[in-house]
This record gives C-alpha cells, sequence and structure tokens, in this order.
C-alpha cells in the first residue's frame, strides 16, 4: 500500500523546541505516555512514516485531545452514554438493552464494515441508523446531528488506543479499490485529488497549517474551526469543498468507500476517538 | 442532560493551591450571524458562570459574545475547607446549569 512520500517538516527540531521553551521538555513524556499503549500490539514498525494528525499538533492541543476533562469531545461521549441507555423509537428499546458497554470495544475501530443480509459497507453512523430503523423502529437521525454523532462518539471512545482493525472480509475489496481510485482523482474547480495534499504533499504547510497524512485515527472530531463534533464525512465534504467540488449526497456510497479506504491505509495506527483537531 | 465536565481534585490539604477546570456544552451563538434565510440569529450565551465554595463566591467571569462554543474555563484556588464546589452558569433564553463536586481537604 502507497503512503506518504515526503516525511513530516516541523519548522524546530524537537532539542530547539526544548531549548525555546523549557515547559515543553514534558512534551515527550506526555506523548510517549499517550501512545505507548495504544502502540502495544499494533503493527507498526520502525520504517512506518505513517504519522496521525495527533502528532502534527501543538502541546496545547495534544494535552487537550488527552485530557478527558478538557477534550470538548467527552461533551458529546457523555450525552451518548445518556442516549445509549434511553429507550428510543416504537420498540421503546434502548441500545443498552441488546448491547454491553464492553462489547462495543473495538468496534469503531474496525468499521465501515458490511452488515448482515446487505452487500454494501457502512460506516459507524450508518451501523447506529440500522440499528435505529431495524431494531428500535425509530425515525433516521440527520446526517451531523448532535445525537447520531453523541452516539457515535460514545461508541468510537470505547476503542480508544485500539489498533485500527478493518474487517478480513474479501467484499470490501471493489469498495476499497473504489474508494483508492476516488482518492486518485483529480476533481473540482482546482484540479486536485486527495493524493496530491495528503500523500505528495503532506508535512508541507497550506495557508500555515501543516498537512496531515489523512488517516482517519480519532473521528468523530471535535474540531476547533467547526466548535463542534463532527464526522469523517463531514471533513470529507470540507476537502471536497476545498477543492472546489460538488460535495456528494449525505447518502452518497462514495464517501463509505472512501473510508473503507482510508481506514485500510491506516490499519494498526491506533484509534484516538474523540480527536481534537485545529 | 448532563453536559458538563468538572475537573477538580478529590483531596486537597489545608491551604493547597488548587487548579479547577470546568467545560460545559453551550452554542455560544453570538447574535451577529445570518442564518440560511438570511435573518440574524437571535444571541444566545452564556453570560456569567460563578464557582462557589460551601456557598461563597470564589470566582466569576463575565461571558462576551466573541467566546466560542463549549466555554472552558480554568482557575486556582487556596484549599482552605472541605465541602462543596459549584459552579453555576446562566446565560440567555434562561440557560442556568449548576454542577458541583466534593471535596476533602485535610
Amino acid at each position: 500500500m502507497k503512503v506518504s512520500r515526503s516525511k513530516s517538516q516541523s519548522p524546530l527540531t524537537l532539542p530547539e523546541r526544548m531549548r525555546w521553551r523549557p515547559a515543553l521538555a514534558l512534551l515527550p513524556v506526555v506523548f510517549a505516555a499517550s501512545f505507548a499503549m495504544a502502540q502495544a500490539g499494533a503493527d507498526k514498525s520502525a520504517s512506518d512514516t505513517r504519522r496521525s494528525g495527533y502528532q502534527d499538533m501543538g502541546a496545547a492541543l495534544q494535552k487537550m485531545q488527552d485530557d478527558d476533562t478538557a477534550n470538548p469531545g467527552m461533551l458529546y461521549v457523555q450525552l451518548g452514554e445518556q442516549l445509549w441507555a434511553k429507550p428510543a423509537g416504537a420498540a421503546s428499546k434502548a441500545c443498552a438493552d441488546c448491547h454491553s458497554v464492553a462489547d462495543m470495544k473495538g468496534v469503531a475501530a474496525r468499521y465501515p464494515a458490511i452488515p448482515e443480509n446487505s452487500d454494501r459497507p457502512i460506516d459507524l453512523e450508518g451501523r447506529i441508523q440500522l440499528c435505529r430503523a431495524s431494531h428500535q423502529q425509530a425515525e433516521r437521525l440527520a446526517p451531523e446531528s448532535r445525537d447520531l454523532l453523541s452516539l457515535a462518539a460514545f461508541v468510537a471512545r470505547q476503542s480508544r488506543g485500539l489498533p485500527i482493525a478493518p474487517p478480513d472480509d474479501a467484499r470490501l475489496a471493489p469498495f476499497r479499490s473504489e474508494g483508492e481510485a476516488i482518492y486518485r482523482r483529480r476533481q473540482g474547480q482546482l484540479n486536485l485529488s486527495c493524493a496530491i495534499c495528503h500523500d505528495d504533499n503532506a508535512g508541507k504547510k497550506l495557508a500555515g497549517v501543516t498537512i496531515p497524512q489523512a488517516h482517519p485515527t480519532g473521528y468523530p472530531i471535535y474540531r476547533l474551526e467547526w466548535q463542534a463534533l463532527g464526522s469523517l464525512k463531514r471533513r470529507l465534504r470540507n476537502c471536497l469543498v476545498g477543492i472546489r467540488a460538488e460535495a456528494y449526497p449525505y447518502e452518497a456510497v462514495d464517501y463509505v468507500a472512501l473510508e473503507v479506504f482510508l481506514m485500510g491505509r491506516a490499519k494498526g495506527m491506533p484509534f484516538e476517538a474523540p480527536g481534537v483537531r485545529p | 442532560m448532563t453536559n458538563v465536565l468538572i475537573n477538580a481534585p478529590k483531596a486537597a490539604k489545608k491551604g493547597e493551591v488548587i487548579e479547577l477546570k470546568a467545560l460545559i456544552l453551550h452554542p455560544m451563538e453570538s447574535g451577529f450571524r445570518p442564518g440560511t434565510n438570511g435573518t440574524i440569529i437571535p444571541r444566545n450565551i452564556i453570560e456569567r458562570v460563578v464557582a462557589t465554595w460551601n456557598g461563597k463566591e470564589i470566582f466569576r467571569m463575565d461571558f462576551s459574545p466573541a467566546i466560542a462554543a463549549n466555554p472552558f474555563v480554568s482557575f486556582f484556588a487556596v484549599a482552605a475547607e472541605s465541602g462543596k464546589i459549584a459552579f453555576r452558569w446562566t446565560g440567555d433564553e434562561g440557560f442556568a446549569v449548576e454542577e458541583s463536586v466534593a471535596i476533602d481537604v485535610a
């Protein structure tokens, strides 16, 4: 699999940063603590040049993500925990009536996956919608609605620290290659593909911001620019608007195909949800 | 619905300086933004947060429309006595939320 060709370029090397700001001397410790466990069991070798967006953030943002009482994503996790136990729909069943929270461990690190009696993959939000429709007989939640994101955040939180592990399902292969085709396809008025920024120029600056390698390690993320929690779909739509392409409709299978490809590309990287990103 | 996260030590020594942090879910709508139909979205912000220690006010802050959504407040206090630290947020549209944590001072 093809990953970033360019190494990340930090304006200052670590020893330089430490000289300028002694307070940052703790940074490697904080970093090591939060990732040491996560990386145990993850298939990440020394030659792996993949970087999570987390590693390109400043120390303050990293601390914000790591501290469960400072990470605003945790507000939604808290809401999601309440929704989890609340009966919904005509069946008046709560998520908790069928699932234990412990069972949710690793689920978000595995999706998108193909559900039973289907031949198309769905992402975590899609899975929640499917459960609502089939088991709870409840109305669909609006895309990017607070309830849907909160439930997704609560489920995703249970996988924090686990390696991303897409299912070993041959039926996903065509969707993965479809996702890769979209990833490499030039589109929009700027005629850019995802790969041009996130493979060829990752680690360089765009408008003063480090271009990440686009590994979906922390979704749903709390993005400071949004001042809210958002899904990977929202992030993809943002990028499409950025290259002045027309965003696909919310139900489009293109997003899920891209997600299948991106999760495969990030396989083995530690899952961080809910992530904080600038 | 609980939508507040408070980070305070559960125990402290008498006279110790402790940090108190509080995060709350709130849109902090500034009142300057037009909505999709072009009309201004009415202002909806938290106007004030007050912290009390056993009923005695120890911290107060007035918020402005320029403060981002889900405001995070952090400040320091001297641990004087065991009891309850309460945070109260009040604002537009009758917004009022109170949450408290217990602290043991020895």
